[in-house]
């Protein structure tokens, strides 16, 4: 099994954050993982992205420019990653950032209104747990309780009482996944 | 006991740094490598090790501290990117020429002059031949993995002392930035100062009665005697290049076309060669580990064996130089790159060697 | 009595006044006759001789005319790149805190090419020794304007003397470096005579006193002459120093136990 993945957004989303937990979850189950952001001033504002592979085997390039999955949260973003989805490929969005959806008819397509669930859970920052739960449920690839062992090793000491929130923000996203196109 | 991590490709270098008993580091921030020094602030390597952290005015300062360092026997190092890195040559060419063993890490990112902060490859020249005034070589370690950041550290020590001559990580933004599953040795301890005055007796540690006085310098006025220096360095050079030849061959075995590249590019490459073999194109890899010392003879070789070599790296082409000198002529040999901070896609690679080499 | 005016009659230890600190080599010294560079050499080395500390004191010699200081000194040392000694000085330091380190170095090496390393490493207050000598002149080079000559002064760069229009004032580094916290000790002395000897070689002491009890950075300048460069002999240099150096170059103390004399 190899699944790579493309994260993108605006910076201050936790795309990058969302990336690195989700590496952390794939080392949980004993997989090879790159995590390979976009670095430098566009970070701080403009947009942010990042490229996670998964897989059972060493991970080749870390540098990609097909995706088994795309998760977008801007409209720039789906502009620049809609057409790096492979045919039968994978694409979750948060329609709040998207005024142009897909018009792809090769690729399975999802949404979850990631920004919606987290400012009615009262924390705007749970945002990229709530998508993250989405993709989970999207593509099932490692265990819940692999994820919260991920967050425990990504998050620093002091934020881990945030964790049991950032579950929560999971499985509501889990639960909110919404399907708009199965091939 | 090994310890796994999941880290980016600057920080594996900072926490195996401090692992590798590393005495000093001494730097300046520049994007995108400031991470190490980060870590190492973060991490009080002092109340660790021992390890002292000093944030420098400039990459001139840092190199020399280096300089100064490593006169004294102890395991320093300094970090930078490409711009940092040309400002730190006359520092380099000092050490290889006082023969200071010392590690310098390039975190390469395109230029020329400010350039950009994205990876680039573009510095394997200064890297590889040189890069400061006179007749020298650094040994100069190509990692293309999170892990090999970490496992060079060690390595590029050990060879630094083992021939008193300077030592260099050659990386990239790209495996500087990225994150990977890193495993750490245990901590070697740092010289001790009787280990020191018995393992480097060259050092200035201060003179007592039962020696001369040392003295650490690059000058001799003497064209003579200078000469002589030089040639003392040429033959160490030639050791150098017979016996820490480091490489590493992806599925050459039946390969009919190689790849050579390291760092990111050979990553790149993996991937090229998994997509062109589902096209039935058997290609291998050819990836030096030293890019100094440079595995001619391997490429020699493997060179009697193929139809054709890629030399696929992020610049306009500089290794593929070393390669034409060392592969046999009558096969075809080119180079395909991108420069800027632009990294090629694994299928414009396998494009390139479709129509440079196998169409070409 | 020809017989008693030979040298072995002579050389006899009720006669002694002076020995030579065996901490000085025997190699002829690279220096012209009548600079200063030779006397500070000596200085250095019969402090570190008096305080018993050959084995823990580390030297680094500058590019410039003391760019050989290691072949007169009997001691550890390291040779810089032009300037930067200071940084060398402060790894050195930083790795071995319990070693006297200190460094020396001209006027072009410390306050044109090297003035980054210097202030930073009196800005940090590095444990170290700093030992410069003006003679207001690249003297190695042969003659060329430094960043301490004198408005008018003549040198093979400044054929017409320096037009501080065009070129620039001369650069009071010394009383620059001692408005920093990190320096404690900031002095100004000169060689030309025995009596400056001496209070020269008790600045230097202090200044190694002071590592050994970590106050922080000492700085010594010496104004001295350069009689090959200012192209005049010994006596007629150092007449020429004490009438238009040290007006612009005041000697004395400029900062004492961190403190600035006013």
């Amino acid at each position: 099994m190899t699944e790579e993945i493309i994260i993108a957004g605006f910076g201050g989303q936790g795309v990058l954050s969302m990336g690195k937990i989700l590496a952390y979850s794939g080392i949980m189950q004993d997989q090879e993982v790159s995590w390979m952001p976009s670095y430098g001033p566009e970070m701080r504002g403009g947009t942010a992205n990042v490229t996670v592979i998964l897989s059972d085997d060493k991970v080749s390039s870390p540098i990609l420019t097909e995706f088994d999955s795309a998760v977008v949260l801007n409209q720039q973003s789906m502009d620049k990653f809609e057409s790096a989805v492979k045919s039968g490929g994978y694409l979750l969005y948060d329609p709040n950032g998207i005024s142009q959806p897909s018009e792809r008819k090769d690729i399975n397509i999802y949404k979850v209104e990631g920004a919606k669930i987290a400012s009615a859970m009262g924390n705007a920052k749970i945002f990229n747990m709530v998508v993250l739960g989405a993709y989970l449920k999207m593509k099932p690839l490692v265990k819940l309780d692999n994820v919260i062992k991920g967050l425990k090793k990504s998050l620093p000491g002091r934020y881990h009482n945030l964790i049991p929130l950032n579950e929560k923000a999971i499985i509501k996203g889990m639960d909110n996944l919404i399907e708009v196109q199965k091939l | 006991m090994k310890e796994l991590r999941l880290m980016k490709g600057n920080e594996a270098i900072s926490e195996a740094a401090i692992r590798a008993g590393c005495d000093g580091y001494f730097g300046y921030p520049i994007t995108p490598q400031s991470e190490i020094m980060e870590y190492l602030m973060l991490e009080k390597p002092e109340e660790r090790t021992g390890m002292i952290v000093l944030q420098a005015e400039s990459e001139l300062a840092s190199i020399n501290m280096v300089y100064g360092g490593a006169a004294c026997g102890k395991r320093v190092m300094t970090s930078s990117s490409s711009p940092g890195i040309s400002l730190m040559q006359e520092g380099i060419s000092y050490m290889a020429g006082a023969e200071l063993p010392s590690l310098v890490v390039n975190v390469v990112r395109g230029g020329p002059g400010l350039g950009t902060i994205q990876p680039s490859q573009s510095d394997y020249f200064q890297a590889t031949k040189g890069g400061g005034h006179g007749d020298y070589h650094i040994i100069t370690l190509a990692p293309s993995s999170v892990q090999e950041m970490a496992d060079f550290v060690g390595l590029a020590f050990d060879l630094a002392f083992k021939y008193r001559n300077p030592a260099m990580i050659l990386s990239d933004g790209a495996i500087g930035q990225m994150m990977e599953k890193v495993e750490f040795d245990e901590h070697r301890p740092r010289f001790t100062n009787e280990e020191i005055r018995k393992n480097t007796p060259w050092a200035t540690t201060g003179k007592t009665p039962d020696r001369e006085r040392n003295i650490i310098t690059s000058l001799d006025l003497d064209p003579a005697r200078q000469e002589l220096h030089n040639i003392k360095l040429q033959a160490k050079y030639r050791k150098i290049e017979q016996n820490e030849v480091r490489f590493e061959k992806i599925v050459c075995d039946d390969a009919e076309y190689v790849f050579v590249a390291y760092g990111t590019s050979a990553r790149i490459c993996q991937k090229a060669i998994q997509l062109a073999r589902e096209k039935g194109i058997k290609v291998g890899l050819f990836r030096p580990i030293t890019l100094y010392p440079f595995p001619k003879n391997e490429i020699n070789e493997l060179s009697k064996k193929v139809k054709g070599m890629l030399s696929v790296e992020m610049s306009a082409g500089q290794m593929i130089e070393d390669v034409l000198l060392a592969a046999e002529r009558n096969i075809k040999i080119e180079h395909f790159g991108k420069m800027g901070g632009i990294i090629p896609s694994p299928a414009e690679v396998v494009e390139a060697l479709e129509q440079k080499i196998i169409g070409g | 009595m020809e017989e008693n005016i030979k040298k072995d009659n002579i050389r006899k230890e009720e006669n002694l006044v002076y020995i030579k600190t065996k901490l000085m080599t025997d190699k002829v010294l690279s220096y012209c006759p009548g600079c200063g560079h030779g006397t500070t050499h000596r200085i250095i080395m019969e402090v570190v001789d008096e305080m018993g500390i050959q084995s823990e004191t580390i030297g680094i010699a500058p590019v410039g005319c003391a760019v050989l200081a290691y072949e007169f000194m009997n001691i550890d040392m390291q040779e810089a790149a032009h300037g930067r000694a200071p940084a060398m000085a402060t790894a050195m330091k930083r790795l071995m805190p319990e070693k006297f380190i200190f460094s020396y170095q001209g006027d072009g090496d410390l306050a044109a090419i090297g003035t980054a390393e210097t202030i930073h490493a009196c800005n940090r207050g590095e444990n170290i020794t700093i030992i410069f000598v003006n003679n207001g002149i690249y003297g190695m080079t042969g003659g060329q304007m430094a960043p301490t000559t004198l408005p008018g002064m003549k040198s093979s760069t400044s054929p017409y003397g320096r037009d501080v229009a065009t070129m620039g004032n001369p650069l009071k580094i010394t009383e620059l470096i001692a408005q920093l916290p990190g320096t404690y000790f900031v002095t100004r002395q000169a060689v030309h005579t025995p009596a400056n000897v001496r209070k020269t070689k008790k600045a230097i002491r202090k200044a190694f006193e002071n590592q050994k009890l970590k106050k922080g950075l000492s700085f010594v300048e010496v104004v001295s002459n350069c009689n090959s460069g200012w192209k005049m002999a010994p006596v007629q240099s150092n007449e020429w120093m004490v009438e238009n150096m040290f007006p612009f170059y005041p000697l004395g103390d400029i900062k004492i136990e961190g403190e600035l004399v006013k």
